[in-house]
């Protein structure tokens, strides 16, 4: 059962969506992307050594994000926009916790809208990928 | 890490050029192979009988998903696989990448079957200096994907990269 209009209101939580990206995970949304940045799978990569170790791609948190937004919906209605900014590294096989609550609700033209304050947390609870996104109710 | 950096004009009359266009691809393969790298398990993006009943025409693009772009030896990037010359590139001369943020506006539904054309431009340049990436340059570039079939602009796509 998908999220509705009627359904919801100021400061409803999405549920929450825990994801944990290994290496091979990572290698998929890779190769599912076309992001081939060897940042993302080879830690002989210069950057890679700099850092320590490869990172998450914050494209792969900004998808998760917009799986977190679809898997509330339920094609109950759909994306009209969605946005993130990158303010923190992800690491392989950490937690990516992806949360979102409704920040407002409103009809407009006769689209029945919500907007929906959307992020991602690591281990220690940092908002690592924090956005917004708008969402048409069908 | 860079101690001094500025943007010149050569870097500023790169804003607005419009890149030559390039084909995205949007298939049922495609659809899967993205879905199954975000780690999706809502049917709705594999099977397409099961998109179809939730009112789709075929498998839909998962948000953020705006197609493959079509891949072509010695004209694709062999990184990130977009168009290798994708406009007029700066030569900033820094080498770490980050990617700042990304916005994606949908003006029509994407699904399997459709073709996306893809024109981008840089549509501002920033310096901001970091505690520990000292100077970075930050670049806003926005891409229009028009669907080949209908004509309408499907997406537009506002990327940040941070260069460091």
């Amino acid at each position: 059962m998908g999220a509705t209009w009627d359904g919801i209101e100021e400061g409803s939580e999405l549920p929450v969506l825990e994801k944990q990206p290994g290496v091979t995970q990572l290698v998929k949304y890779a190769a599912g992307s076309g992001d081939f940045n060897p940042l993302h799978h080879d830690f002989q990569f210069p950057q890679s050594k700099q850092l320590g170790s490869i990172i998450v791609h914050g494209r792969f948190k900004y998808a998760a994000l917009g799986e977190l937004v679809s898997n509330w919906l339920d094609h109950n209605g759909r994306v009209k926009k969605l946005s993130c900014q990158y303010r923190g590294m992800d690491f392989p096989d950490k937690k990516v916790t992806c949360k979102g609550s409704v920040s407002r609700k409103w009809e407009e033209s006769g689209e029945k809208l919500a907007e929906v304050s959307i992020w991602t947390e690591d281990e220690d609870g940092k908002k690592t990928t924090p956005g917004e996104a708008i969402v048409v109710f069908n | 890490m860079a101690e001094q950096f500025e943007i010149t004009d050569e870097m500023r009359e790169a804003i607005g050029v419009e890149s030559p266009p390039w084909v995205y691809e949007v298939t049922t393969t495609s659809v899967r192979a993205f879905a199954r790298g975000v780690g999706y398990t809502d049917p709705v993006y594999f099977d397409v009988e099961a998109a179809q009943k939730a009112g789709y025409r075929s498998l839909p693009a998962p948000p953020t998903y705006l197609g493959t772009p079509v891949f072509i030896p010695g004209q694709s990037s062999d990184t990130f696989s977009g168009p290798a010359q994708g406009g007029p590139s700066l030569q900033h001369g820094l080498k770490g990448l980050l990617d700042g943020g990304t916005e994606t506006e949908y003006l029509e539904q994407i699904c399997a079957g459709d073709t996306l054309v893809s024109t981008s431009k840089i549509v501002d340049l920033q310096v901001r200096e970091s505690r520990s990436l000292g100077k970075m340059l930050i670049t806003t570039s926005q891409a229009t994907y028009t669907n080949q079939q209908t004509g309408k602009v499907a997406a537009i796509q506002r990327s940040q990269a941070i260069f460091y």
